[in-house]
C-alpha cells in the first residue's frame, strides 16, 4: 500500500484538543507524521486544503440484523454503510436473531468483522438471557472473550424488573462495564406510534408520552446512583430526560447519555402524509425537546451522538403507520445532517460535534486505545475521516451501501460530506465522483 | 367549484373542505334527500363511473350508506371487505393500490382500522379517494351528515352549543366533528372522564367532566360510542359507574333546552351511553342521521366524479 499524504486539511482531534491545519502522512497503517510543509515525494498525495481530517467516528448504537435478518442488512453492508459515513468503528445492538447473549456469538461477529477490513466492531452483549428479561446474560464471559465486551443492552426493549436491572448494574462493576438503558416503561408506551399531545391528538394515532421515557430513565439513575455502577441512557428524546440528567450528573452519579441525529434535528411537525419513515422509537418529540436536546448536545449534558440506524426491508417500512416497524437508518446521513442543522447554523462548534461523535461516545464506552482513540499523532493507528464542509449535495438513501434505505433525510440539501474514510492506513471508502486536484484545494479555500 | 373539484379530488378530511364546499355539499345534499323521497330514487349522474368500497374493518352500515349513495347516482359500485388478520399476512396495501388503479375505477371509499391510510392511498393511487373512518382519526362524511342533521332541526349553526360526550380520545367522529362544529361558528364542549380525553384539545374546544352542569346549556347532545375494550384498558371502573354519571337518560334529559337534539353516531349501546327511551325519544335525531348519511354521500360522490370533469 503506498504511502498517503493528506495535504493541508484542518486536523480536528479531540483526543489531543488539536485543531490546526497540517499536513498528515500515512504509512503502514499508522500516521508517521504530522506537521507542516511535509514532502510529498514516495507518496500519494491528496490534496485536502479547505477540508476537515478527524479520527474515524464511532458511533455506539447501530441494529446490524445480523445474524437473523440478513434481508435487512448484513455485517457487510452495515460496516461499508459506516465507513461511507466516515465511521471507523460501532457498537452493533445484541437484538439479532439469535440475540448476541453469549460468548461465541460476539466472538463470531467480532472475527467476520476483521475479516471485512471495514470498520472496528463492538458488539454490545445482551444484559439477560435471550433478551427476555429474566435470568442475567453470561456478561462476565462476553467480557472475557476475544471480542472483549464492555457495555450490556437489551436495547429494543427495556430491562422491566428493577430488581434484575439492579443486579446487573452491581454484577459489572467486577469488570467495570456499562449498562446501556433503552429507557422505555412499556405500560406507559405499549401501542404508541408517536409523540403524545397536540400532533398525535391532530393525526389520531395512538400516543407514547414523554413520561415514558423518563420514568424509567428516573428509575436507572436512581439504580446507578445506588449501585455505582455505570449507566448509559441511549436516545435520550424529551426536555424532562435531560434535566433528570443533568441533575443526576451534578450529583456525581456515573452515567452518560446519547442522542441521535433524528432526535436532534426532527420533531413530531414533521410528520408527512403518514409516512411511516417518520416512525421512531422514541418518537419524534416537540421542537421544544429538541431545543433542549441541542443545548445539552453542546453543553456536553449529552456525551455523544449515536444513530440508532434501524435498517428496515422497504416491504416492512411502507405500509400502513401503525405496522410498520419503529426505526430508520442513520450512519450515511449522520455527519452531513447534523452538520448543517447544528454547526452551520451556529449552535454547535465544529470541534464539539468531532468530539461527540468520537471521544464523547469512547469515554461512554471505555473504549480506550489500541482499540480505539489513539487521534491523529505520530505512531496512532491510521483511522481517519476527510471531511468536505463546503460543498452543497443532495442526500440519496437510495444510492445507500446500507440494505436499509428508510432515511427521513433523503432529498435533503446537505453539506458536510465524507470524502474519504482511512481504516488502519487503507483507504476504505473514496466518494466516487469527488475531484481531487489543487484546484479542487482553491476552489475550496475561496469559498470558506 | 368545477375547476375547484377537479383539483381536490379527494375527500380525506373535513379540513380539505372550505366552508364554501361545505355549503355546498349541504345544499347538494339537500336536494339529493328530496330525490329519495320520489318513487324512483335514482338519478343518472354517475353513470359508467365505478366506485370501489374498500372495508378494512367491518361496518355495514356505512359501507351500506356508501353503496346506496352511489347507486342512486347510477355508478358501478364494487365492495372490497377485508379481515385486518388476512390482509396484515397477505396482499399489502400498496398491492391493492396498485391492482385498484389498473382495474380504471373512479373512486375509492376506504375504511381501515389505521389513522392515515387514506392518505397512502392517495400517494399510491390515481383516483379519488374518500375517507369512511381511518382509525381513530378522521370520519368526514360522518361531520358532514351530522351538520345536515343538526342544520335540518334547528336552522342555522352559528353561536349553537354542541357537547360531544363519551370516548373522545379514540374517536374519530369527534375528531372530524369537532373542525366541522367549529367551522360553522358552533361552541364545542368535550365531555368525558379525564381517561377518555387527549392530553390537548384543538383551540376552541372547552373540555367538562361534568355532564349535569354542560347539559342545560346544549342545543346538540351527542353522545359517542364506548367500547367495552376501553373497560379492559381501564379507562373506567364499570360499565354502572360509567352510566352513572355520563348516561344520556331521561331524568338528565329534563335539564336540557326544549329543542335539545339528541344525536348518536351508532351501533348504540342501549344502556350504556345512551338510555332506550332517549334513544326513541322525539328529541333523537338518530334515524335522522342515517337517512342524511345518503343524501350527503350522494352529494359528497356527486361533487367529487359528476362535476368538475376537465375538459382539457
Ligand atoms: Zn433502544
Ligand atoms: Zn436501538
Amino acid at each position: 500500500m503506498a504511502d498517503l499524504l493528506l495535504r493541508g486539511a484542518r486536523v480536528i482531534d479531540p483526543f489531543q484538543g488539536l485543531d490546526e491545519v497540517l499536513d498528515v502522512a500515512v504509512s503502514r497503517g499508522r500516521v508517521s507524521e504530522v506537521g507542516k510543509g511535509l514532502s510529498g515525494e514516495g507518496r500519494e498525495v491528496l490534496e485536502a486544503e479547505g477540508l476537515v481530517l478527524s479520527p474515524g467516528f464511532l458511533d455506539m448504537h447501530v441494529h446490524l440484523r445480523d445474524p437473523g435478518r440478513e434481508d435487512e442488512e448484513t455485517l457487510e453492508s452495515g460496516l461499508e454503510a459506516a465507513v461511507r459515513g466516515g465511521f471507523t468503528a460501532v457498537c452493533c445492538m445484541p437484538n439479532t436473531d439469535p440475540p448476541l447473549d453469549n460468548a461465541p456469538l460476539v466472538e463470531d461477529l467480532v472475527l467476520r468483522a476483521r475479516g471485512l477490513g471495514l470498520a472496528d466492531l463492538f458488539p454490545v452483549g445482551c444484559v439477560t438471557r435471550g433478551r427476555e428479561g429474566k435470568e442475567l446474560a453470561e456478561m462476565g464471559l462476553m467480557f472475557a472473550s476475544a471480542a472483549r465486551v464492555r457495555a450490556f443492552s437489551d436495547d429494543g426493549d427495556p430491562v422491566v424488573d428493577s430488581g434484575l436491572m439492579r443486579r446487573a448494574l452491581q454484577y459489572v462493576r467486577r469488570f467495570g462495564g456499562v449498562i446501556i438503558s433503552h429507557p422505555e416503561d412499556v405500560s406507559l408506551s405499549r401501542g404508541g406510534q408517536v409523540n403524545e399531545g397536540r400532533v398525535s391528538f391532530a393525526l389520531g394515532l395512538r400516543s407514547i408520552p414523554a413520561l415514558a421515557e423518563e420514568v424509567m430513565v428516573a428509575r436507572d439513575l436512581l439504580l446507578a446512583e445506588e449501585t455505582g455502577a455505570r449507566l448509559h441512557l441511549a436516545h435520550l428524546s424529551t426536555a424532562g430526560s435531560v434535566r433528570l440528567l443533568r441533575e443526576a450528573k451534578a450529583r456525581g452519579v456515573r452515567v452518560t447519555a446519547e442522542a441521535t441525529p433524528h432526535h436532534l434535528v426532527l420533531s413530531e411537525l414533521d410528520i408527512r402524509d403518514y409516512d411511516p419513515v417518520y416512525k421512531v422509537n422514541p418518537p419524534l418529540r416537540t421542537p421544544e425537546d429538541v431545543k433542549e436536546l441541542r443545548r445539552a448536545l453542546a453543553d456536553g449534558t449529552l456525551d455523544a451522538v449515536a444513530t440508532d440506524h434501524a435498517p428496515h426491508s422497504p416491504e416492512e417500512k411502507e405500509r400502513e403507520f401503525d405496522y410498520a416497524p419503529f426505526g430508520v437508518v442513520g450512519m450515511e446521513s449522520a455527519f452531513p445532517v447534523l452538520y448543517t442543522q447544528l454547526v452551520e447554523k451556529g449552535e454547535l462548534g465544529l470541534p464539539v460535534l468531532i468530539e461527540r461523535l468520537t471521544l464523547g461516545p469512547a469515554r461512554a464506552l471505555g473504549l480506550e486505545p489500541p482499540d480505539y482513540g489513539e487521534g491523529v499523532r505520530p505512531g496512532a493507528r491510521a483511522d481517519l475521516v476527510l471531511l468536505d464542509t463546503v460543498t452543497e449535495w443532495v442526500i440519496d438513501a437510495s444510492a445507500f451501501a446500507s440494505r436499509g434505505k428508510n432515511c427521513p433525510f433523503h432529498g435533503w440539501k446537505v453539506r458536510g460530506r465524507v470524502v474519504l474514510t482511512i481504516k488502519g492506513g487503507k483507504v476504505v471508502y473514496r466518494a466516487p465522483d469527488y475531484r481531487w486536484s489543487r484546484e479542487q484545494g482553491e476552489k475550496v479555500r475561496e469559498r470558506t | 367549484m368545477a375547476g375547484e373539484a377537479a383539483e381536490r379530488r379527494h375527500l380525506l378530511d373535513v379540513d380539505d373542505l372550505t366552508r364554501e364546499d361545505v355549503e355546498r355539499v349541504l345544499e347538494t345534499a339537500r336536494s339529493f334527500s328530496e330525490v329519495m323521497r320520489r318513487p324512483i330514487k335514482k338519478v343518472p349522474s354517475l353513470r359508467g363511473k365505478t366506485v370501489v368500497n374498500l372495508f378494512y374493518e367491518p361496518s355495514t352500515r356505512t359501507r351500506l350508506s356508501f353503496e346506496v349513495a352511489a347507486k342512486r347516482l347510477s355508478a358501478d359500485v364494487l365492495n372490497f371487505t377485508a379481515s385486518t388478520s388476512s390482509v396484515e399476512k397477505g396482499e399489502s396495501l400498496k398491492d391493492t393500490a396498485l391492482t385498484l388503479r389498473a382495474m380504471g375505477v373512479d373512486a375509492v371509499v376506504i375504511r381501515h382500522p389505521v389513522a392515515g391510510t387514506p392518505w397512502l392511498l392517495r400517494r399510491w393511487l390515481d383516483v379519488s379517494v374518500l375517507n369512511a373512518g381511518d382509525g381513530m382519526h378522521a370520519h368526514p362524511t360522518q361531520a358532514l351528515l351530522d351538520l345536515f342533521t343538526m342544520r335540518e332541526r334547528l336552522g342555522d349553526l352559528e353561536g349553537r352549543t354542541i357537547a360531544y360526550v363519551g370516548d373522545i380520545l379514540h374517536s374519530r367522529v369527534a375528531r372530524s366533528g369537532f373542525k366541522a362544529c367549529l367551522a360553522m361558528g358552533m361552541r364545542v364542549v368535550a365531555v368525558a372522564p379525564p381517561t377518555l380525553l387527549p392530553p390537548v384539545l384543538p383551540e376552541g374546544v372547552e373540555v367538562s367532566y361534568d355532564l349535569d352542569e354542560v347539559i342545560p346549556r346544549c342545543d346538540v347532545l351527542y353522545m359517542l360510542r364506548v367500547q367495552k375494550e376501553r373497560l379492559l384498558e381501564g379507562r373506567f371502573p364499570s360499565p354502572q359507574e360509567y352510566s352513572r354519571f355520563y348516561q344520556l337518560n331521561l331524568e338528565r334529559l329534563r335539564a336540557a333546552r326544549p329543542g335539545v337534539v339528541v344525536m348518536h353516531p351508532g351501533p348504540m349501546n342501549r344502556g350504556m351511553e345512551i338510555a332506550s327511551e332517549v334513544a326513541d325519544a322525539p328529541h333523537a335525531a338518530i334515524t335522522a342521521q342515517v337517512a342524511a348519511g345518503v343524501a350527503v354521500r350522494m352529494a359528497v360522490l356527486f361533487l367529487l366524479l359528476g362535476m368538475g370533469e376537465r375538459g382539457d
